[in-house]
């Protein structure tokens, strides 16, 4: 053995020790196991230093308002909270740690002057009800950003307010069902979905009352011009089409599905989840469309921060300008003013006037790629995915072979016919590898889909790294290694979850220990 | 472009990987009249010092509320956030990963929303919380919609002091479904009001406690005479630091509650991202909208977090589900999971208690005011003054001053016949001289 003179050795000894021995205290090197707050036990603790409360200031004069039972809520000092959320943030996956292609969700890299900016005083310690001369900035800074979205979508309007792109669909199908009301016609009760659509279409139509009647696909993975032109009539509001499509294609008949629709007099709502394909080369104002949300936190790169809050503001057709929800930004004659009270406007989407700290981040996004950038970031997303799709082609079964895709490669799963290894084993043993796994199952056209979307902020060495990696992995599954996959992920902060169990008996909050509820409270 | 890893070289030779001549050729199923041959017309790349110094310019333009007296409420409050709570959440771990869709590697988003459901749930004494909606708002709203699917009943009924712009947000979803909608006039003190709206169509009443005018109400009352309507009762609140010192609604009898979280852990934002708390009961679960994260154990008998019971999303059930929302608002939850762990019940019973201290010493210098009549009963750090003048023109003269004085309600409810009724609200951000200077302010600018 090689040791120092004072007996420390300096080469790891091979031969004994060997092995994967578990961990006393269930902790794997630098990953910690963490306790829930709840646990930690500091039902009397706080992290916050603040004043007494001013004699003859008390809550004397609530009576019997106040709350005298106890909360329940324990508290950590400072030092305790940062460890508590810096070990559980290390559980998590991110796209500042590796490739993260989940096909639909556009997990590109988030530039941290983004937050920077969004966290100025000026933008992040105003309030949505001070007087409008006092939030210029906050006003023309929206105004602007609606300039770009319009630029870039090459529609006239925008509808700045949805919290989200489901939000933003709504904002879209309210917009134009007050439309058609306006105008009289009561009798559009129906919304066409392509099948291959995200879940929160066929939800939004439905949430706002009307029918939902899917449209077939063709087999090269198109909206059905033919089952489209069958299914439209004076009963269709509208439809809603997504462009690039969940498949990754873009729909080449677009134009005519636009005709088509409104030939019927229905409205062309496009979900512009997928709008990262085609940004600053295609403007959907160009194809037909009426309306169209735009996730800020998809195409724009504000942080999807483990599932919101996103932004999703809808451009909108002259048709359906008039309606747009209050409030809005317009110019005036001493600047600029927001509008809070129009009899057209459909309604209103939420207390206030959007996502601001979204749109701060966004706006810096714009103004730093601008519109070349913007350009080449949509090229390069689509390079990207046909670079996937190529080199994944050799093992893997595309759903859809023929001819390029946009910025998301979609596979099947013919090609694990076979070795005993699903979807969802493949996914898992990606885990393994330090990757996050793909869009699985969907779109529900495709069986078994895997649908991968790299986005343009990857690299080519990073890139083949992963494709390097699923062709190992595929290698690894032909050659009957299914325990690798039907076991996975062995290597990740946690095994396969149970997710029959969670359902079945749900436990949605901590609850005390017998013994330890009375002590705690 | 900084953010664009590929090299000229990179993409030539990617391009000869896939077969393809060149870019173009990947965007051959465009129709060519809709392909643009260059740039739109917008700016070009700019670095970061370029963006920085526009959108600085931009910030510069407003009035922040630190720069002086400040008074703004109405449904978004300012508090001091922990410096940790803000640095916490820009963990590149938590800042830039998405939906716990793989538990396995997401079991830090996940046992934070696991924390943050049982803090919702104790805070608003619910059996339990989901994982939070965009905002207090789109919350009511979905709260109404829900208690029509409970009671297959098609009418809400809104209280006198429910914030206008929740109504509206109401009015517009609600509606749009299909239900009817009666909001009642606004009045400072007449939650109870609702009940005299009940009829044998009434899916729910929605009250707020402490309401638009600061006023808290005992509403276990109202919530009786519901249920023996048959109808919910939905308990708003947009004050969260009220949980601290006010009678929970879920003890109060609430079936629903919903309600703005930002008040802890958020900024103010001029508006959003904020984040909506929701708690039902939990016979109710089944019919809630939004992301639910359940606790479960691993393939190794460990304990874990899952997303559960999303049969009810819209990812599943498609035209079926019980809301279209797809997103919560993961990053302002996880910043108020920060700020109440840090805060705890001790921490956050003070800073309840000093915000109402605050709003005392508030009504006892503006009684001082010759003119200026205090309305609001019985209230948590809210309060609504009756002005000799008009309020929004007040606040324009005041703002003249350096100071934001609060909100009119005329610019909630140009139509209520309130024009000279002025919200204002106190915080352990109010100090003393603020006070001081308001109430001069106010005597000298009211001076006939």
């Amino acid at each position: 053995m090689s040791m120092l003179s004072t007996g420390r050795p300096t080469r790891p000894e091979t031969a004994v020790g060997a092995g994967d021995p578990a961990t006393l205290t269930g902790a794997r090197g630098l990953l910690q196991q963490e306790p829930l707050i709840f646990e930690l036990g500091g039902w009397d603790k706080t992290g916050v230093d603040l004043p007494p409360v001013p004699d003859g200031l008390g809550a004397d004069d609530l009576g019997d308002l106040v709350r005298s039972e106890p909360i329940g809520l324990p508290g950590l000092s400072e030092p305790e909270a940062v460890r508590h959320y810096v070990r559980l943030s290390q559980q998590n996956h991110a796209i500042d740690l590796a490739l993260y292609p989940l096909g639909s969700c556009t997990m590109k890299h988030n530039p941290r002057l983004n937050e920077k900016l969004a966290r100025l005083p000026g933008f992040s310690d105003i309030h949505p009800l001070q007087p409008v001369s006092t939030v210029q900035g906050a006003l023309q800074l929206i105004d602007e950003l609606a300039h770009w979205l319009k630029t870039l979508t090459g529609l006239p309007a925008v509808a700045m307010t949805p919290k989200a792109g489901a939000h933003g669909e709504l904002c879209g199908i309210l917009a134009i069902q007050a439309a058609h009301r306006a105008k009289g016609d009561a009798a559009r009760t129906t919304v066409l979905v392509p099948t291959s659509a995200h879940g929160t279409n066929p939800a939004t139509a439905a949430f706002v009352g009307y029918q939902v009647q899917e449209i077939a696909q063709t087999a090269d993975g198109r909206v059905d011009l033919a089952d489209l032109e069958a299914k439209l009539g004076p009963h269709v509001a509208a439809i809603m089409v997504t462009n690039p499509n969940t498949c990754g294609l873009f729909e080449r008949d677009i134009r005519e599905i636009a005709r088509l629709t409104h030939a019927a007099g229905a409205f062309f709502y496009c979900d512009g989840a997928n709008f990262n394909a085609i940004v600053g080369r295609v403007r959907p104002g160009d194809l037909g469309v009426d309306a169209m949300h735009i996730n800020l936190h998809k195409t724009f790169s504000t942080p999807h921060g483990g599932g919101g809050p996103g932004a999703g503001p809808v451009v909108l057709s002259q048709a359906l300008a008039p309606f747009a929800p209050i409030p809005y930004v317009v110019h005036g004659v001493d600047g600029f003013e927001l509008v809070e009270a129009d009899a057209r406007a459909f309604g209103r989407m939420s207390a206030f006037n959007g996502q601001m700290g979204m749109f701060v981040r966004a706006y810096a996004y714009m103004l730093s790629h601008g519109a070349d950038g913007l350009r080449q970031v949509a090229e390069d997303a689509v390079l990207n995915a046909n670079y996937v799709k190529a080199r994944l082609s050799t093992v893997m079964t595309p759903a859809f072979p023929d001819g390029p895709c946009m910025h998301e490669a979609l596979f099947d799963d013919r090609w694990l016919e076979g070795t005993g290894v699903t979807t969802l084993d493949f996914a898992k043993a990606m885990i393994d590898e330090g990757f996050h796994p793909m869009t699985m199952y969907f779109p529900l056209v495709v069986h078994g889909a895997m649908l991968i979307e790299p986005t343009e902020t990857e690299s080519k060495a990073e890139l083949d790294r992963f494709c390097d990696m699923v062709i190992a992995l595929a290698a690894a599954a032909r050659a009957g290694d299914a325990a690798r996959f039907t076991g996975a992920p062995y290597h990740a902060p946690r095994r396969r979850l149970d997710e029959t169990q969670a359902a079945r008996r749900p436990r949605l909050k901590w609850t005390p220990p017998a013994p330890e509820a009375v002590a705690a409270e | 472009m900084r953010y664009l890893p590929l090299t000229p070289d990179d993409r030539s030779q990617m391009l000869a990987v896939i077969g393809a001549p060149d870019i173009d050729a990947l965007f051959v199923d465009v129709p060519a009249a809709a392909r643009l041959p260059g740039p739109v017309d917008l700016p070009h790349v700019q670095g970061e010092l370029e963006v920085e110094r526009k959108l600085a310019g931009l910030a510069r333009r407003n009035r922040t509320a630190g720069e002086g007296p400040f008074f703004c409420g109405a449904g978004a409050y300012r508090h001091q956030v922990p410096a940790t709570a803000d640095h916490l959440i820009q963990r590149s771990e938590f800042l830039t990963s998405y939906t716990p869709y793989q538990p396995e590697i997401a079991q830090g988003t996940l046992q934070v929303l696991y924390e943050f459901q049982t803090q919702v749930a104790r805070l608003t004494g619910m059996e339990v919380a989901n994982a939070s909606l965009y905002d207090g708002s789109t919350a009511t709203a979905e709260a109404v919609m829900m208690a029509a699917r409970i009671t297959r009943r098609t009418r809400a009924v809104l209280s006198p002091g429910l914030h206008p712009h929740y109504a509206a947000t109401v009015r517009t979803m609600a509606e749009a479904a299909g239900l009817a909608v009666e909001a009642l006039p606004l009045a400072v003190d007449g939650e109870a009001d609702v009940l005299g709206a009940l009829t044998a169509d009434t899916a729910c009443v929605v009250v707020q406690t402490p309401n638009l005018f600061g006023t808290a109400t005992d509403v276990t009352k109202i919530g009786e005479a519901a249920r023996a309507a048959g109808a919910l009762m939905i308990v708003v609140t947009t004050e969260a630091v009220s949980f601290g010192l006010l009678k929970s609604p879920g003890s109060m009898g609430a079936d629903i509650v919903a309600a703005e979280g930002q008040s802890i852990g958020n900024g103010l934002n001029y508006g959003g991202p904020y984040v909506g708390l929701f708690a039902v009961r939990e016979k109710h679960l089944r019919q809630a909208p939004g992301r639910l994260c359940g606790e479960t154990v691993d393939a190794e008998g460990r304990r874990g977090f899952v997303l559960t019971l999303s049969t009810r999303e819209q990812h599943i059930r498609r035209d079926k589900a019980t809301s279209n929302i797809c997103t919560n608002s993961g990053l302002c939850a996880l910043a108020f999971s920060i700020h109440m762990s840090l805060l705890g019940e001790t921490g956050l019973r003070r800073l309840a208690e000093l915000n109402h201290a605050r709003a005392r010493q508030l009504k006892a210098a503006l009684e001082t005011v010759p003119g200026v009549e205090v309305l609001t009963p019985r209230f948590f750090n809210e309060i609504a003054v009756r002005l000799p003048v008009n309020a929004a023109e007040l606040v324009e003269t005041l703002a003249g001053n350096g100071i934001l004085a609060g909100v009119p309600v005329s610019r909630l409810a140009p139509a209520a016949g309130m024009d000279n009724i002025l919200l204002l609200a106190a915080t352990e951000t109010t100090c003393d001289s603020d006070i001081q200077f308001l109430s001069r302010a106010m005597t000298k600018v009211l001076a006939p």
